[in-house]
Parts: C-alpha cells; structure tokens; sequence
C-alpha cells in the first residue's frame, strides 16, 4: 500500500514536471505568432516624417496633413484666440497637459514649438475618431456657451482651439502633440529637432 | 434493426455508427411534444449560419483582402460577377438575420428559463457563440472598407486601448500598423473565414451534443423525464424525427419568405443592415458626421455612450455581456417558465425588453441631452434586471409547476 503511494506521488510530481515544460515550450513556441501582429518592417517604414510648408496657411486657418495616414491639424491662430486661451482654462480637465506626455510642455500657450502654430494629432483620445473644428465663438448644439474648438462628432468630446479636453467628457486627456519641429516655414512632423 | 450480414450499407454500418447516431439523436430521440414557436428559432440559426459559410465561401472568390483593392473588390462583386449581388445581400441579410434569430433565441431562454438545472452549459455554451458571433460579425463589417467598416473598427480598436497599461500597444498590436491598413484587413480576413468559423462551428456542436443529454426544454418548465415509459422513453415526448424535423421545416418555409423578402426589396434596411456610409471607400481623414454600429450591437454602443469616461464605458459594455453568462445563477425562482413565476419576474421581463429595444434605438442614433440621459436610464434598468434578479425571484411566490404537458 505504502510502496503503491509512493508510486503515486512520483507519477504526480513527473506529470506535473512535464506538463510545466510543455507549457513553457508552447508559450516560448507562441513568440513568433505573437510578434507577426506587430507592425511590418514596410508598415513601420511607411510612418516617415512628412514637411509642409506652413506660410501659405492664412491666419485663423485650419489644415490637415496626413501623417502614418492619420490626421494631423496644423492651426495657425490669430493674436484674439491666443490671448483667449488662458480664459477658457476654468472650462478644461487639464489646461497644463500634466496627465499625458506633453513634448513641448510650458514653451508656448500653442502646446507646439511655434508662437503662431498649433500642430495636434486630429484623433480622438476617447476612441479614436477625428474631431472637427469649429472655431467661432457661437452656441452650438451640443454647447450654449462653446468658446471655440474641437467637437466629436462620434461621442461628444470637447476640445479647445489647441486641443485640450474640457470637463465631462468622455475622452481622458488632451488631444497627442506629434513629434515636430519649425525650420523657417518647414514644418516637419513626424520627428523632432534632436533626432533630425 | 437490419440485416447484419451483407451489404454495403451494412459493411459500411458496422465501421461507422450510422444508424446508432441516427436513432440517438434523431430517430428515438425525445423531445416535449408540447412546445410553441419560440423553439423554431435555434433550428433557424443552424440554417442561416449554413447560409453564411455557403455564401461566405462564394463571396471569397472576387474578395480581395487589400487596402487598395477591397472596397473596388466587393463593387465587383456586386456588378460584373454574375449573380454576385445575390450572394453579397444574402450574405449581409443573412448576417443580420442571424442576430434576429439568435436574439429570439435567446429570449426564449429568458422567457422559459432554458438555462436551468440541468441546462447551465447549454446555456454557456451558447452564450460563447453569441460572443464569437460579435467577433465575427464586426470582423466581416470591416472588410468592405468603407467608411463605416473603418471608423466603425477605429472605435472598436481603440475600445482596447481604454484598458490601463497596456492598452496603447494592444490597439497597435491588434492593426499591425499606425492606421487600420490592408495589414488590418488581410488579418480580419482570415480570422472571419478561417479561425473564428472554426470556433463557432465547434461551439455549436458542443451547444447540441449539451443539449441532446439533458434534452430540450418546454414552455411550461416542467420535467418530462418524472413520466417514463417501461423502455425509459418519456410519456410526454415525441421523436425528433420525425415530428420536429417536419415542424422546423414550416418554420424554414416561413422564415424564408421573410428573408427572401428582405434580400430582394430592401437589402439595406434603411441602413440599417447595410449602413449607407458604407457605399463610401475609407477615408482616415475624415470622419462620418455620425457614425453608428450595426443595429445588432446598437444596445451596447448606447451603454457605452452613456458613460462619460472611456474605461467606465468600456466596463459596463463588456459587464452587460458578461453577465449575460451568470444567469443560470441569477435565478433562484423554483419555476423555470415566466408562465409560473411570480409577478416581480413578469413586471422586471417587460422593463427588460423595454429598456433592450430603447437602448438598440438610442445607439443608431446621434446623442443628444435628453437620449443620453434616457440611454443611461435604459442602462440601469438593463442591469437592475440582472443584479436584483436573485432578489425579486426569492421573495415572490410562484404558482406550482404541472406535473404533466
């Protein structure tokens, strides 16, 4: 009876032992099918940084430049909207960008390395649609007393006119500064100064 | 039961169990003599789904799975193969259809407690495949890339990316690129006719061979396993086959019509099976001024928009799936049928399907304040339906189940 336990406990311990290494060779075997959803070398490639040049951009105005093929708002702002923008901070979550990694935080009220210009990723931090822009001071439907902006039209996100998030809202945090940097008129988006 | 000594059939007979499967599950098999329409639906579903993988396969051969090519792909489909535009709307009603038939089909469940002792893993075995079914639905809307397939992926994409940590990677992971790209598409693609086919296949099996050893339920709750015959065959059973195959065959008669009608006349719903900003390739410049799911996941979207924080919204969407799974111990009342519960079932049943068909409305259309804060009454209700479940099931009193159909 004794000698029949004995038996029993080592055949528990060697099934447990090979199970252990077998599922340490299927999670090592894994690696290569996980790794395959990575972006390609040729996706990875596609996402180089993109040059516009901003002076035919008039004041007041918005564009958008498509880089990795996603939306990128370029917003030239007159002096009114500017001075505006420390009026609106009451109306926002996160006026000074503390709660994302903010690259060029505290060098201009336009969150970008330029006076004039705003460079924001034009997608959603909620889920990811492209908001618009709306810039007038006027009632809209989803706000009485919109200040100018960003609106979702998906799930209602507000942003303001350089793109941080206002209380109540469904997205998290302030709309993503791209990588990029002023070389006269060229913008370059896509990387910074440092790594050019 | 026949001769056992020649014959091809025979030969064939004694090496596979043609005739003992026959007799098990359809020849001798019992089922309640007594049921109503409410159990045509899971026969319905087997034949849509065949439907699905038939055209499915059709659609494959002028589907090209490219950013460049898959929205010019499915136009060429539906005008330069012939009969190829029958085959697309029968695969896009079929695909609504499904979730109509799957929906009646779970709602009879809830109406006759299909998911009691001893049915529990019938019932989670069929839950699986609705979840698989979701999948493979919004794997499939993706593939035409047209504008809703791309912001409608983009949103549920960065549906992950709500979860802490490891959501920005997971999103980039799941696209294989910085956008939903033909990496995206090509990926979707195999896993809509490949991988998840293969699950929802073997989960349907799985859901029957479940079912055919605690045989089928009844409208009136009651156990007609008490009543046996001398050979152990319940008093209160027909066979399968074949009764309920002939039964099941006026339903596919009917349901066909339906169908028919649909695929013919109104292949798009109003937008509602085929979403008209779909006609339009994927720009991921430009969002849609209003983009909705397909009214098949429209409850859960309305759930989402009612939650004004992106990982709470992420929560009670996933929660009110999840919880779908728990309900055979939710109810604790002594009948299995809501023709024997007590009143509080009966009240909590119509707030239920009230607050399901509010929310399916409330997330096709653009928010405003008044439908969110009725998209986030119909969630409470959603939810209150389940969680007080154990409660008002306790304290009524139900009638007394018969003890015969």
């Amino acid at each position: 009876m004794e000698e029949k336990e004995k038996i029993n406990l080592r055949r528990k311990v060697l099934i447990g032992m090979t199970a252990a290494v077998g599922a340490a060779g299927v999670s090592f075997a894994a690696v290569p099918f996980i790794s395959s959803w990575n972006p390609s070398a040729k996706a990875k490639a596609i996402g180089v940084p993109v040059k516009i040049d901003v002076s035919k951009i008039q004041i007041g105005q918005k564009i958008q430049v498509a880089w990795r093929k996603q939306p990128v708002f370029v917003i030239r702002h007159t002096k009114e909207a500017l001075e505006n923008l420390i009026k609106v901070e009451s109306k926002l979550d996160d006026p000074s960008s503390l709660n994302i990694e903010e690259p060029y935080r505290d060098i201009n009220p336009t969150r970008s390395t330029s006076k004039e210009f705003t460079v924001i990723a034009g997608i959603c931090t909620h889920l990811g649609c492209s908001p618009k822009y709306y810039p007038e001071i006027e009632p809209q439907p989803w706000d009485d007393a919109w200040v100018g902006g960003f609106f979702c039209p998906c799930h209602g996100s507000m942003f303001d006119i350089v793109g941080r998030v206002f209380k109540g809202v469904p997205a998290p945090t302030n709309l993503k500064v791209p990588p990029h940097f002023f070389d006269g008129n060229i913008l370059t988006i896509g990387e910074d100064r440092g790594t050019a | 039961m026949t001769d056992k000594s020649s014959g091809l059939f025979n030969w064939i007979n004694t090496r596979l169990p043609i005739v003992n499967t026959f007799e098990r599950h359809l020849s001798k098999h019992p089922v309640p003599k007594k049921v109503n329409f409410w159990y045509m639906f899971g026969a319905l579903a087997t034949v849509v789904l065949i439907l699905q993988v038939v055209t499915g396969i059709w659609l494959m051969f002028g589907y090209e799975s490219t950013e460049e090519g898959a929205f010019a792909s499915i136009e060429y489909i539906m005008r330069d193969i012939e009969g190829g535009w029958i085959i697309r709307y029968m695969h896009t009603t079929g695909a609504s259809m499904l979730f109509a038939v799957v929906y009646l089909h779970m709602f009879r469940g809830l109406l006759y407690g299909s998911y009691h002792k001893p049915r529990e893993l019938v019932w989670i075995f069929g839950m699986a495949i609705y979840f698989v079914m979701m999948a493979e639905g919004f794997l499939g809307y993706v593939l035409p890339y047209g504008q809703m397939s791309y912001w409608g992926a983009q949103v549920i994409i960065s549906l992950f990316g709500a979860i802490p940590y490891i959501g920005e990677s997971l999103e980039l992971w799941i696209r294989g690129d910085y956008y939903i790209s033909g990496a995206t598409i090509s990926r979707f693609f195999a896993l809509h006719v490949v991988a998840l086919p293969l699950i929802l296949i073997a989960l349907v099996f799985i859901h029957l061979i479940a079912l055919h050893e605690v045989g089928a339920g009844n409208p009136e709750g009651v156990d007609i396993e008490k009543y046996v015959d001398e050979d152990g065959v319940p008093l209160d059973s027909v066979p399968f086959f074949p009764y309920k195959v002939l039964n099941a065959l006026v339903a596919i008669g009917i349901f066909g019509i339906v169908f028919s009608l649909i695929m013919f006349f109104f292949p798009e719903a109003g937008g509602y099976f085929i979403e008209l900003a779909n006609f339009e390739e994927a720009n991921p410049l430009n969002t849609p001024e209003h983009i909705a799911p397909v009214w098949y996941y429209s409850p859960y979207y309305a759930m989402l928009r009612a939650v004004p924080d992106k990982f709470g919204g992420l929560i009670v969407m996933s929660s009110a799936i999840a919880i779908l799974f728990v309900m055979p111990w939710l109810d604790r009342s002594k009948a299995a049928s809501i023709r024997y519960k007590g009143v509080l079932s009966k009240i909590a049943m119509i707030l239920f399907v009230f607050s399901w068909i509010l929310l399916t409305w409330l997330g096709t259309v653009p928010v405003t304040e008044l439908r969110k804060t009725l998209s986030i009454i119909g969630t409470i209700i959603y939810f209150a339906f389940f969680l007080l479940m154990p409660i008002y099931t306790s304290i009524e009193k139900s009638k007394p189940v018969p003890e015969r159909l």
